[in-house]
């Protein structure tokens, strides 16, 4: 690999870490436009994090280390992901270390991390965001390891550096049943996974309608700082892979150019930018699912996903 | 579900002090120093096995007419290895059980016995050695069961034991004396050289019997029920050793009989291994997520994992038999690493419900919480062995579903319509299991482990004693070497993978090195790798909160937010219960469960609400469907029977004749 690729990772990582507080900031602003509201302005959530950086620490009292590592945790699990999937260049240095189902792993555990956290607590609310997080997160791996066989099935491997590049290679394998199939169901199992509309309103704080919110209502200060700047990455991130799983176009080799990492980074900020941008917009026409009629959408994107393989199994040409 | 539990596990004991004290010997570190002894020996000739030369042993005066006749070869070796392992680990933690839970004699005594049984059932060569060593297994361990016979509980556990492991020998038994009959031989080298001059008819008739037998005694569906009964009312080193050790004995069963002497089989043998397999993983782990008694929930969690373990056996088997070895040799692979790490991480989840136990007289989750602080090793050791059967990266189960997965998506494209259908399903079920497992796990840990004790035996948990930590650090060890390093695992598994004809000898498995590669097919994935980068990562994200730092106060201890309320009583608190109560509802048309709330108003008010009862009964829906009618029909049978037992002598005898002759009548 050459240094340049590994530069591609690094600028991976920290255009996430300093990408992401701006993502949230301009889905709020999306939203609160559509709304008719003025809106805190994109720079917004970095404001917040600044200030709740500099708040005194604060331990609830009875708390374990479980409570302490959790945002660590996350935070890390998110932004190892970040260096792991292509989204400026294919040739991360990690990527043999973990294919898609490794990076759906490390998400999960980041999730199990901030649950456990929840039950840590000790309060009702606590154990019922973290009981309503699992049971969703429980009901969603189905359908993300469905939809990463639809994936793996053109390039014939679940490595996302060969995914892409096959999907680079022969677009025209994006208009096939199975891809599309395999889009909405990612798409609707993203939603779930980072807690939005309709399955979870990220700016509730009204305690019994909370799954996230809920988790983590012990947090505050620095915690609560890397909790939430934790959770933009996590959906900065997950937008960036889908859209580089469904888009691959201006992303960089596996042995880039200086000029293909600046296309990459560019190209992928317009994707996320989009991407973001149509799912703040969505959201302000839907409202939120109750909680048990949570698992009939979620069954539903499991039954595209395996409509997904079985299509790409049957109607796909194998490339390689 | 309420289990009650006996408040004074030592009591029945109590009778026995004074004898004990008299005693000279130290009982309990006498058995558990056998029992590790006897693992020792077990893991060293397992291991020689598996790089040397096979070894062989005949006693021929043991039994009368065919002898005793002892084969190991790899495959056994690495069972034996396992049982050994998992021994070593056990018997040093029961010297310290033992001692705080006042064993009687009895099972004592019985304990290095049954790990002897279990250490021979691998290394059997023939069939009439392989059942004298089953049947010592199954009785050793039932005597184990009910070493707490005093409780209701403990027997009626013995009892459904009993009777499943005795039908389950009932269709080995046939299985293995056709097999033999038309083997020509009672060796299973014998029998593998005339296995090809078998008919359809018989071979078929074989496979499913033994498929039925041995997949009881791996608590497969719909033979498993005794597995949640049993294993949570043994003693907690019994229950390590059954659900670690005594169940590969059902997949060792079906790998050496089924894969090995019989197949490779029909397209129909692989798929249903692997209908059996997905159907008992997705039962167990849902079983498993409402679960509220900790021991139990690893029980289910065993007959899930068994589950997985047969599927890609099954997924090997049709791989095989449509033509793709390499694909078959990465699920073998999966299979047997997920059977070791699976052995590695169940241990140390009953011991550390054993420790439970032992400090609390608990298994209620409902009524754990809090021991995070009062037994900080011993919750360390659960959430090791919890990360591992949730099958996350960093856990010891990781990379085994991880090679399972492999094999079910590189399935070929171009091959029969069966694979094409089974392989995409096959994942859905691996894949809920998985996340199930996930919500099983965290509710474990989190409800029984952190928080605030729900109950005044959780708040007066002390740490165990030294030696069950001792036996709790080895199997901890052995689940961080599958998780960060099952490279060094890889030597063993490709000599064991060689001597397997489902894969074939040239076909090489997975390389498993510092980075897991697969043959074959694009593919990689390093456990080691991916967790020094999360550490990293981890260290990243704490130097990013530590940013603006210097302008912070000291850190402050707050009360918990009560919603403006003056206290929280742990009683506000989450419950095991409440936390599965989303899946429970979700998952209502299969579980089934029985519940109740009743609403008590004032006489005054109809809004005003003066008490709210809720009562949940879960109950094992198959147990309840397939079992009640079959033990209903029998019962009925009995009572029949019963009325030609009149007491009379002379019609007994005459009874005795006439089955003579019908005999002979037969027989003729």
């Amino acid at each position: 690999m050459s240094a340049l690729a590994v530069a591609a990772a690094a600028l991976q990582v920290v255009g996430v870490l300093a990408g992401a507080p701006l993502v949230v900031g301009g889905m709020r602003q999306v939203r609160a436009r559509l709304e008719g509201r003025a809106g805190g302005g994109i720079g917004q959530p970095w404001r917040d994090l600044r200030k709740q950086l500099r708040k005194q620490q604060i331990t609830p009292s009875g708390t374990t280390v479980v409570f302490a590592l959790a945002p660590a945790v996350v935070a890390g699990s998110t932004l190892l992901i970040a260096a792991i999937v292509p989204l400026i260049a294919l040739g991360s240095p990690l990527d043999s270390a973990a294919d898609l189902f490794g990076v759906v792993g490390l998400l999960f555990l980041g999730t199990v991390a901030l649950t456990l956290a929840g039950i840590d607590t000790g309060t009702a609310f606590g154990g019922m965001g973290s009981s309503r997080e699992i049971t969703i997160a429980a009901l969603v791996e189905p359908t993300i390891l469905l939809a990463v066989f639809a994936l793996s099935v053109p390039g014939g491997s679940a490595n996302l550096a060969a995914i892409v590049a096959a999907t680079a290679n022969h677009p025209e394998q994006l208009v096939s049943p199975g891809s599309l199939l395999a889009f909405v169901a990612l798409a609707i199992v993203i939603i779930a996974e980072t807690g939005r509309l309709p399955v979870d309103n990220p700016s509730t704080h009204l305690e019994l309608t909370m799954i996230h919110e809920a988790m983590i209502l012990e947090y505050a200060g620095p915690k609560l700082a890397l909790v939430e700047w934790a959770s933009g990455m996590r959906l900065t991130v997950l937008l960036g892979l889908v859209a580089n799983l469904f888009m691959p176009w201006g992303i960089a080799g596996s042995d880039p150019s200086f000029l293909a990492v600046l296309i990459g980074l560019v190209a992928i900020t317009v994707k996320v930018v989009v991407l973001a941008g149509l799912l703040a917009a969505g959201e302000v026409f839907i409202a939120k699912l109750r909680l048990f009629r949570v698992p009939e959408l979620l069954a539903g994107s499991f039954l595209l996903a395996l409509l997904a393989v079985t299509a790409s199994y049957f109607l796909g040409t194998p490339t390689s | 579900m309420t289990t009650t539990i006996d408040a004074s596990p030592a009591a029945p004991a109590l009778g026995e002090g004074p004898r004990a004290a008299r005693r000279s010997i130290d009982g309990p570190a006498l058995s558990g120093g056998l029992t590790a002894i006897l693992g020792a020996i077990g893991l060293t000739l397992g291991l020689s096995v598996i790089f040397g030369e096979p070894r062989q042993l005949r006693i021929g005066w043991l039994l009368p007419l065919v002898g005793v006749r002892l084969d190991l070869d790899p495959l056994g070796g690495v069972f034996v290895a396992a049982t050994g392992a998992v021994a070593i680990a056990v018997g040093i933690y029961a010297v310290g059980y033992a001692r705080r839970e006042h064993w009687a004699r009895f099972p004592l005594v019985t304990l290095p016995l049954f790990v002897a049984a279990m250490l021979l059932v691998p290394a059997a060569g023939s069939v009439t050695t392989f059942l004298l060593a089953w049947e010592l297994m199954a009785a050793t361990s039932l005597i184990l069961v009910l070493s707490e016979h005093r409780r209701k509980e403990v027997r009626c556990a013995g009892v459904f034991y009993a009777i499943m492991t005795q039908l389950g020998f009932v269709f080995i038994l046939i299985a293995l004396v056709v097999l033999s009959a038309t083997g020509g031989g009672d060796a299973f080298t014998t029998i593998a050289a005339n296995v090809d001059n078998l008919t359809p008819g018989p071979r078929n008739a074989i496979f499913l019997l033994t498929v039925l037998g041995f997949g009881s005694k791996a608590g497969l569906l719909p033979l498993h029920a005794w597995l949640p009964k049993a294993h949570p009312e043994a003693p907690s080193p019994v229950s390590a050793l059954m659900s670690a050790a005594m169940v590969n004995m059902g997949i060792y069963g079906i790998i050496r009989i089924d894969l090995q002497l019989l197949g490779p089989g029909p397209h129909w043998w692989g798929l249903t291994l692997m209908i059996f397999g997905a159907v008992s993983a997705v039962f167990g782990v849902l079983q498993a997520s409402v679960s509220t008694d900790l021991k139990q929930l690893l029980a289910y969690s065993t007959t899930e994992n068994m589950g997985l373990i047969t599927l890609a056996l099954g997924a090997a088997a049709l791989l095989t038999s449509s033509g793709a070895p390499t694909v078959a040799a990465i699920a073998l692979t999966a299979a047997l690493l997920h059977l070791l790490s699976h052995a590695a991480f169940k241990t140390l989840g009953f011991l550390a419900a054993g420790s439970v136990l032992a400090a609390t007289g608990l298994r209620d989750l409902d009524k754990l919480g809090g021991l995070a602080r009062r037994m900080p090793v011993t919750t360390v050791m659960f959430g090791i062995a919890a990360l591992g059967a949730s099958g996350l990266p960093l856990g010891a189960g990781f990379v085994s579903e991880w090679l399972l997965l492999q094999s079910l998506i590189h399935a070929p494209h171009d091959s029969i319509t069966l694979v094409a259908l089974a392989m995409p399903l096959s994942v859905g079920a691996v894949a809920l299991t998985t996340g199930l497992g996930i919500a099983a796990m965290v509710k474990a840990f989190g409800v029984g482990f952190l928080a605030r004790p729900r109950s005044a035996a959780a708040e007066a948990a002390r740490e165990a004693p030294k030696s069950m930590l001792a036996g709790m650090t080895l199997a901890a060890a052995a689940c961080v070497i599958f998780a960060v390093a099952p490279a060094l695992l890889s030597p063993a598994l490709q000599r064991v993978l060689a001597v397997l004809p489902t894969v074939g000898g040239d076909s090489a498995g997975p390389q498993i090195d510092t980075i897991l590669r697969l043959p074959g097919v694009a593919g990689s994935m390093s456990p080691a790798l991916l967790a020094a980068a999360l550490a990293i990562a981890v260290l990243l994200a704490f130097v990013l909160a530590r940013w603006g730092g210097r302008h912070r106060p000291p850190v402050m201890v707050t009360p918990l937010w009560a919603s403006g309320a003056d206290s929280l009583s742990p009683r506000m608190q989450y419950t095991a219960t409440s936390f599965a109560e989303p899946l429970q509802r979700v998952f209502d048309d299969i579980l089934r469960p029985d519940t109740n709330v009743e609403v008590t108003h004032f006489a005054e008010s109809q809004y005003l609400v003066e008490r709210v009862s809720y009562r949940t009964l879960m109950v094992d829906p198959v147990e309840q469907r397939f079992y009640t009618p079959v033990v209903r029909a029998v019962t009925i049978w009995a009572q029949l029977v019963r009325r030609a037992h009149t007491g009379s002598v002379h019609l007994y005898l005459a009874y005795g004749a006439a089955g003579l002759l019908i005999v002979l009548l037969v027989a003729r």
